[in-house]
């Protein structure tokens, strides 16, 4: 594979965009019930730390991986709690969960293992095939599917769009929204276990390195829909790998290509390429009229 | 009396309860939290390095607590004040490289501005930006900020850091560019201390925003616009310019880190040296109520969270200086979802 070099760089573009789409189509289900999530980040942070410890552990993946799931979700819940039950600003709440698991993987991991920040070594036969990947780009048409074409999918859309209307049709709003963020920290949670038990086999401080927010890029970039922003997945991908091959072999400094994706959403918001409309109802806390 | 005793209510509960949280967590890792905290608290007290680094941990805080307050304050939240320190600190840095031979008496000023000024544009950016083109400032802030961190650091890389030096940083800046101790001025305070002037310029500009958010025509639309886009709209007010305007001054506050940071500390532009003070400067404002005087109280509690978590660090058997920045997290939290201690508390605020 490593032959051809556009096919080598591909590849290393998929496996790049995989953490990156996880987590972005976690974001969408959030987001597309009116839940900003900019906690991503340390929602993949806490998945790719419980990974790595459990099967550190376990010295299963599998379990590792259900592990971060669950630790995604619980993450998740807290944030959920605060924007849904307490109509806290959901960016504040997002903000909170990035710092929280900066600080948290440190303390257990400096208790655990002595060492503030990084766990142990995962042996080779330890680590997460290529199932992730298989996953995040399945999970594409499955999203346009649950989101198009079921029932949940309709509401998921209705209490994003428009609350009041949805509840007036009898739709819990606030069960949806729970529903949406509690899937946005399972999936953010498997991009992240992917992180620390695919790509590498250890968790170290901050390892996501902004990949939470370079998800959020591609899901503002990708529309708010799954195709789309599994495009943009990509091209961020293309991007990181770009960004890796060309280190010290090339003039142009990496700087110039880290910040690709980042100059691109802005570029894309402001409307200058297309429009990216957000979910009307985004960022709005609901309550329920009596 | 009562209003005051109000608003300092729920930021107390709100650190109580995080303090409680964090206890746990401490008891978790299998420590001491009575200890933990006598630690992080008590090594932040001592005179003259506890108070002394207390202090300077609280100066950029106050700098950037203020600017996500003056933002906040128009309904916008800032979470680009990382990136504006970021850029200021370099440009302050590079200012202070090309003019190295300058007297102070003009260097100083000049850096000064620079500071404000670049951190204002860099800020002013998000600003245009939604004002112009509607795009939301919180993920335009976010990006910002990577785009600031990779180009400060790519000029350094590529341009200004001395030959041979491992560490990414600048060559220093000019002497002329430096700007005293407090050691200088206060006996028995030790130079090395890197407390500087850029404290007691922070308490002054703490003042000149509260005169400005409520003694000037400016802030008043800018509150305005913050409290009512559509009844300051209405009220003939342009919305638009308020926002501009509000991200522009938050973003000189956040560049305002550049002169306790390149002038005060450390003398030149050092790559990453932001301990997330853009960030904290969140939870600052927040727990601060968005107004100066919170901003200094919060400032301090924080500041005296970072210097005790140093020496929860090397005390304690388990637990590191990160419970600072969960104990940080958990307050920001706690006061977000403030309505979570309404119910139970709102009774008994009443009567008190």
């Amino acid at each position: 594979m490593s032959e051809n070099p556009i096919l080598a760089l591909l590849f290393s573009a998929i496996r790049l965009a995989t953490p990156l789409l996880l987590a972005a189509l976690g974001g969408l289900f959030s987001e597309r019930s009116g839940v900003i999530n900019i906690g991503l980040e340390g929602l993949m942070l806490a998945g790719a730390f419980t990974a790595a410890v459990t099967t550190h552990y376990s010295g299963n993946p599998w379990v590792g991986l259900l592990a971060a799931i669950l630790a995604g979700i619980g993450v998740a819940l807290i944030h959920a709690v605060a924007c849904i039950r307490y109509r806290a600003d959901q960016v504040v709440s997002g903000t909170a969960i990035n710092i929280l698991f900066l600080g948290v993987p440190a303390l257990l991991s400096g208790a655990m293992f002595a060492s503030t920040g990084a766990t142990p070594q995962i042996p080779k036969e330890q680590l997460l095939p290529y199932a992730p990947i298989i996953l995040a780009f399945a999970l594409v048409p499955a999203t346009w599917w649950v989101l198009n074409r079921t029932p949940f999918g309709l509401r998921l859309r209705a209490v994003g769009e428009n609350p009041e209307a949805a509840d007036t049709a009898g739709v819990d709003v606030a069960r949806i929204r729970y529903a949406g963020v509690l899937l946005s920290g399972a999936l953010a949670a498997i991009g992240g276990a992917y992180l620390s038990i695919g790509q590498s086999s250890l968790f170290t401080r901050n390892m996501t390195a902004g990949r939470g927010f370079i998800a959020l890029a591609a899901l503002i970039f990708g529309k708010w829909r799954p195709v789309q922003t599994m495009l943009a997945c990509l091209l961020f991908g293309v991007a990181e790998a770009l960004s890796i091959q060309m280190q010290g072999v090339s003039q142009i400094p990496v700087q110039f290509i880290q910040i690709i994706p980042y100059v691109l959403t802005i570029v894309v918001l402001a409307g200058f390429i297309g429009h990216s409309r957000a979910p009307r109802a985004l960022g709005l806390p609901y309550q329920k009229k009596r | 009396m009562k209003k005051l005793l109000r608003e300092l209510l729920f930021p107390l509960i709100a650190v109580a309860a995080a303090f409680l949280v964090g206890g746990v967590l401490v008891a978790l890792v299998g420590d001491s939290p009575l200890r933990t905290y006598e630690l992080l608290i008590g090594s932040a007290l001592t005179w003259p390095d506890g108070i002394g680094y207390t202090l300077f941990y609280a100066t950029p805080l106050i700098f950037t607590g203020l600017a996500v307050a003056v933002a906040f304050r128009c309904g916008l939240l800032n979470i680009g004040a990382e990136g504006q320190l970021y850029i200021a600190a370099f440009v302050t840095a590079w200012v202070g490289i090309t003019c190295a031979g300058w007297s102070a008496w003009l260097l100083v000023p000049l850096c000064f501005l620079t500071a404000t000024l670049s951190g204002a544009v860099w800020g002013a950016i998000p600003g245009v930006l939604k004002a112009r083109f509607g795009a939301h400032e919180v993920i335009t802030t976010i990006m910002l900020n990577f785009v600031a961190v990779a180009l400060a650091s790519y000029f350094t890389q590529y341009h200004y850091k001395p030959p041979g030096d491992p560490i990414l940083e600048t060559v220093p800046i000019g002497e002329g560019a430096h700007i005293a101790r407090l050691g200088r001025f206060i006996p028995g305070f030790p130079e090395r201390i890197p407390l500087n002037l850029a404290f007691p310029l922070a308490l002054v500009v703490s003042l000149l925003v509260y005169l400005f958010l409520w003694r000037t025509r400016w802030g008043y639309e800018i509150r305005a616009t913050g409290a009512s886009p559509a009844a300051a709209e209405y009220g003939g007010i342009s919305t638009g310019r308020q926002i501009v305007l509000a991200m522009a001054v938050s973003g000189g506050l956040a560049g305002m880190v550049a002169i306790n940071e390149v002038m005060g500390y450390r003398y030149r532009y050092y790559d990453s040296f932001s301990a997330g003070y853009g960030f904290t400067g969140i939870a600052v404002a927040l727990l601060g109520r968005n107004h100066p005087i919170g901003v200094i109280l919060s400032s301090l509690l924080f500041g005296a969270l970072l210097r005790g978590g140093l020496f929860v660090d090397i005390f304690t058997e388990n637990v590191s200086k990160d419970l600072v920045q969960v104990l940080q997290a958990i307050i920001i939290l706690f006061v977000a979802a403030e309505a979570m201690f309404r119910g139970p508390f709102a009774r008994w605020a009443k009567r008190v």
